[in-house]
């Protein structure tokens, strides 16, 4: 299969790569170009662990042609954090035990910025509908709610839900 | 066990930037396995686990005149509209709110930021959350090819399970939604195992209220045959009726009467009879309320 040529802005770097029509996003993030950031877990678009931002919206990478991101944005994992600064979000996880096996984690950071984005004020209940398509098998979601919760805006904060 | 982390289909990829270069695409690769791409959220799955094959790949979400909303009249929603983008519209949660609560049902928002409304439709499984909402607003799909365009309702095109009436060289360009009668309530209502599964019974009801009485109504339900099915039968019990509680619950128990299901992973027929009992009962009442209509 012939290979063609693309070109992308992943983590704010512009990237031209060659890909095949039926390379998966996922594939070419982790094997490509080394960023092991981004997981892969069931490939059928139900646990979420796979999940990177399209000019700043969740998606799934192994539901993704990487083909089909050509001239369009992406985010990873390793494209939150400012130098040594991590982004409060990540901040807010490793606080609040929202880390343990680390598998989901960066799915799980990357919905949340796209929820606070565009709710800064979210209750706990529209956190975990936003975040249902995220899974995790450690946690319980408990700690992992809390860490998002701590994010929201000042105006939200005091208010348990 | 499938493969799921490769794609092994080999195919030509093509992303055309407007309607008739993609129309060309279709008409010329007619008699070879193409298939159209829109979210993929169906078929890339359907290409890992069922090992669809597929010669040549359209990529339809560069098509500008495909990407947007008309409101006008009712709405008019492109084939590359995504599920997030219609959400997140005021006239679709307010005018539309069985669409919006049956979009909103659907997967999580990683998913929705990437299917499209058309994408649902196409896929024609009997699942299908759109679906039901779509029939109960009476909508369109127009449908164009190179030779030209025919607009039919939404209801004539599904055939059967992933089967639709679409030809080879055509494509579904848009979803025509006409403006709702001004005492229209509707409600969509989804029981799954557990939130965000795929529905065990979902179900979409309409009625449109004229002083006490329903002038009409559609109650369309899903799941529960071989495509979505709409309970003739139990709409003819509450149309032209005064509104009342004990209508209500014969038209429910009619309806889960008219209904095919089957035995399978998510239930017995037996459950989702009763199951279709309860929520339309519910549903038509929530509906009744949304049109103005008072409780007993
Ligand atoms: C984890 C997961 C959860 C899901 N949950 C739900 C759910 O709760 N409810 C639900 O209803 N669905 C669900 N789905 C199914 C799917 O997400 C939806 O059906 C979605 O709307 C499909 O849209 P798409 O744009 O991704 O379609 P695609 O996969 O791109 O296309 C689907 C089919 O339609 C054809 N097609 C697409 N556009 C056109 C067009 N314009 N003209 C002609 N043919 C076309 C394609 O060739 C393909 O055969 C789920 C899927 C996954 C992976
Ligand atoms: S690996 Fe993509 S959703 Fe599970
Ligand atoms: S921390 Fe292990 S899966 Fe979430």
């Amino acid at each position: 299969m012939k290979k063609m040529e693309i070109e992308f802005i992943l983590n704010g770097k512009k990237r031209k790569i060659e890909v095949k029509p039926n390379d998966l996003l996922i594939n070419i993030i982790r094997e490509d170009l080394y960023l092991t950031g981004t997981k892969y877990g069931c490939g059928l678009g139900e646990c979420g662990v796979c999940t990177v931002l399209l000019n700043g919206e969740p998606v799934l990478s192994c539901l993704t042609l990487a083909i089909t991101v050509d001239g369009k944005e992406i985010t990873t994992i390793e494209g939150l954090a400012q130098g040594d600064e991590l982004h409060p979000l990540q901040k807010a996880f490793l606080k609040n035990g929202a880390v343990q096996c680390g598998f989901c984690t960066p799915g799980m950071i990357l919905t949340a910025t796209a929820l606070l984005r565009e709710n800064p004020d979210a209750t706990e209940d529209e956190i975990r509908n936003y975040m249902r398509g995220n899974l995790c098998r450690c946690t319980g979601y408990v700690q992992i709610i809390k860490a998002i919760k701590e994010c929201t805006s000042i105006k939200n904060k005091g208010l348990t839900n | 066990m499938h493969n799921t982390r490769f794609l092994t289909q080999e195919f030509e990829y093509f992303v055309p930037h407007t309607l008739s270069e993609a129309l060309d695409l279709l008409f010329t690769y007619q008699d070879k396995r193409t298939k159209i791409l829109a979210g993929g959220t169906d078929l890339l799955v359907k290409m890992k686990t069922l090992g669809i094959g597929v010669d040549y790949l359209i990529n339809i979400n560069e098509i500008s005149e495909i990407k947007n909303v008309e409101l006008d009249k009712g709405l008019k929603i492109g084939a590359a509209v995504k599920l997030s983008q219609l959400e997140k519209m005021k006239a679709v949660k307010e005018e539309y709110p069985a669409l919006y609560e049956g979009i909103t049902s659907m997967a999580a928002i990683a998913i929705r930021n990437m299917a499209t409304l058309v994408g649902n439709i196409c896929n024609a499984s009997p699942a299908g959350d759109t679906i039901p909402p779509l029939v109960v607003y009476g909508a369109k799909l127009r449908i164009v090819s190179k030779k030209g365009e025919r607009v039919i309702p939404l209801e004539d095109f599904i055939s059967g399970v992933g089967e639709t009436i679409l030809k080879r060289d055509e494509l579904v360009s848009q979803v025509i939604i006409p403006e709702p009668y001004k005492d229209l309530g509707s409600a969509f209502c989804k029981k799954g195992r557990v939130k965000a599964d795929i529905a065990k019974i979902n179900l979409a009801v309409g009625i449109e209220r004229d002083g006490d009485i329903c002038r009409d109504c559609r109650i369309v339900l899903g799941s529960v045959f071989s495509k979505t099915l709409r309970a003739y039968k139990s709409e003819e019990i509450l149309r032209g009726k005064v509104i009342k509680d004990d209508l209500i619950i014969s038209a429910a128990k009619r309806a889960a009467e008219e209904i095919k299901p089957i035995d399978d992973v998510r239930s017995t027929a037996e459950y989702r009879n009763e199951l279709a009992r309860v929520m339309v009962e519910d549903t038509l009442h929530i509906a009744w309320e949304r049109a103005g209509g008072k409780r007993w």
